[in-house]
């Protein structure tokens, strides 16, 4: 197959190998959201939605939305065979529980330590925590997925994060357009760059440390 | 006995300066005839409890339009914009917690617990002014018990008698709601009378509503 092109499905496509069968999976608003376009049924991967259902389908079809049926982006959604609701308490006994297996969010930046910050700008406000802490403090494995860099061109990949952190864990793994970052005890690994891109070109838009082993690879379908 | 009363007759019950739970994921589960009854009576100065911003003008995004938010306990601002602009301005006092911390202690509330310990937010802003516990290696944040004044709920079918059932998504932190606030006032999309909702089927018991109003 050809890997997509657009940053936002390359980062989708990338995310979705990392799935295994039959897990559990809570997908953060935005690009997190696309990894479902690259997963096929034959995967039995269960989505859980933070605002009170596992089971969730494909977005719904204008025209064909289901009443009180929503994403916690408060998208139309919909649900596949086996689906089930429950309220925000049992929703947050699965996710803090350790009752879900990979978590895939967003971030504003994301450190050496490994730690994500993805709720606050001091001074502009927002976007808020929501179920951000509880995933990261309670999942088994957890996935950012974002751009490399910023709308204005400078490192997420940064030495210390400027802005508060989400949790004090270190998340598993970094998946952008340009990269896939493991984080360490010894520091951030370069495991990988997308077609086309170069060690070099990674390395000068990501102000951390990087550590670049002889075998880094390319993502490849 | 019957504990159906009027949206206008419900709203003797709510008073300037509540503290108000409001059930809810982004408008979605949230009163609609409760929510314009209170932005027509004016009633301000409130405390409210929802987990986001919703929308502007939707949902708990109408109450803060109208002006009549004085401080949120939330998880979420950052789907509506008019919200973030008043807490920047100190219009609102904001209350930002983790969700599941959110829904976590007004359980506790609802349950007779003193507080819950939570592994989220330690080491971060959240852990601010609370006690940081050590329990078997492990760190916890203690938080407290939240309560309110009054919580007005949404259910798709309730009785006459205030048992509910939900729809979906809706559901939310509505049955959490019911246990932890002094007066309890549902309204319910479909209206039916006693018996008529099967006992299996009952998420939250009519013990826990003390006034029924029919949604619009």
């Amino acid at each position: 197959m050809t890997l997509p092109s657009s940053p936002k499905d390359l980062i989708a496509w990338r995310v979705a190998k990392e799935l295994n069968y039959g897990e559990i999976v809570n997908l953060g608003i935005g690009t997190p959201t696309l990894v479902s376009n690259y997963i096929s049924p034959e995967m039995n991967i269960t989505f859980q939605s933070e605002n009170g259902f596992v089971g969730m389908g494909a977005l719904a079809k204008p025209g064909e939305e289901i009443p009180d049926l929503t994403n916690a982006g408060g998208q139309w959604v919909t649900l596949v065979p086996g689906a089930a609701f429950f309220d925000t308490a049992m929703s947050f006994i699965i996710i803090r529980g350790g009752h879900i297996d990979v978590t895939v969010l967003g971030a504003l930046e994301v450190d050496e330590r490994g730690y994500l910050a993805n709720y606050w700008i001091p001074g502009r406000g927002g976007p808020g925590i929501g179920g951000g802490m509880d995933l990261v403090v309670g999942t088994k494995r957890v996935i950012v997925a974002m751009e490399h860099i910023r709308r204005d061109g400078e490192p997420k990949i940064v030495p210390r994060c400027s802005l508060p952190i989400t949790a004090k864990r270190m998340v598993d793994l970094i998946v952008t357009d340009m990269a896939v970052i493991r984080p360490t005890t010894e520091g951030l690994v370069l495991r990988e760059v997308a077609p086309g891109v170069t060690v070099d070109e990674v390395l000068a838009k990501t102000s951390a440390c990087l550590i670049v082993p002889d075998d880094v690879g390319e993502m490849v379908a | 006995m019957s504990k159906v009363k009027t949206v206008q007759e419900a709203m003797e019950f709510i008073q300037d300066g509540m503290t108000v739970m409001l059930p809810g994921f982004l408008g979605v589960g949230t009163p609609k005839a409760l929510i314009d009854a209170i932005c027509e009576r004016r009633v301000g100065d409130l405390t409210v409890i929802y987990n986001d911003g919703a929308f502007p003008g939707v949902g708990i995004g109408k109450l803060v339009r109208c002006g009549l938010v004085r401080k949120m306990i939330s998880t979420h601002t950052g789907t509506n914009p008019e919200l973030v602009k008043a807490v920047a301005d100190g219009k609102i006092e904001m209350e930002l917690l983790p969700q599941g911390t959110l829904v976590e202690r007004i359980r506790a509330a609802g349950a007779g617990l003193g507080g819950i310990l939570t592994p989220t937010g330690v080491g971060t802003s959240v852990e601010e002014g609370k006690t940081v516990m050590e329990l078997d290696g492990n760190t916890y944040l203690l938080e407290l018990p939240l309560r309110a004044d009054i919580a007005l709920l949404y259910a798709f079918k309730g009785d006459t008698a205030g048992n509910l059932v939900y729809r979906r998504t809706a559901r939310n932190f509505n049955p959490i709601m019911a246990t932890a606030a002094d007066l309890v006032i549902a309204e319910v999309e479909n209206l039916v009378d006693i018996g008529e909702v099967e006992p299996e089927h009952v998420v939250t018991p009519g013990i826990f509503v003390d006034i029924v109003v029919k949604g619009v």
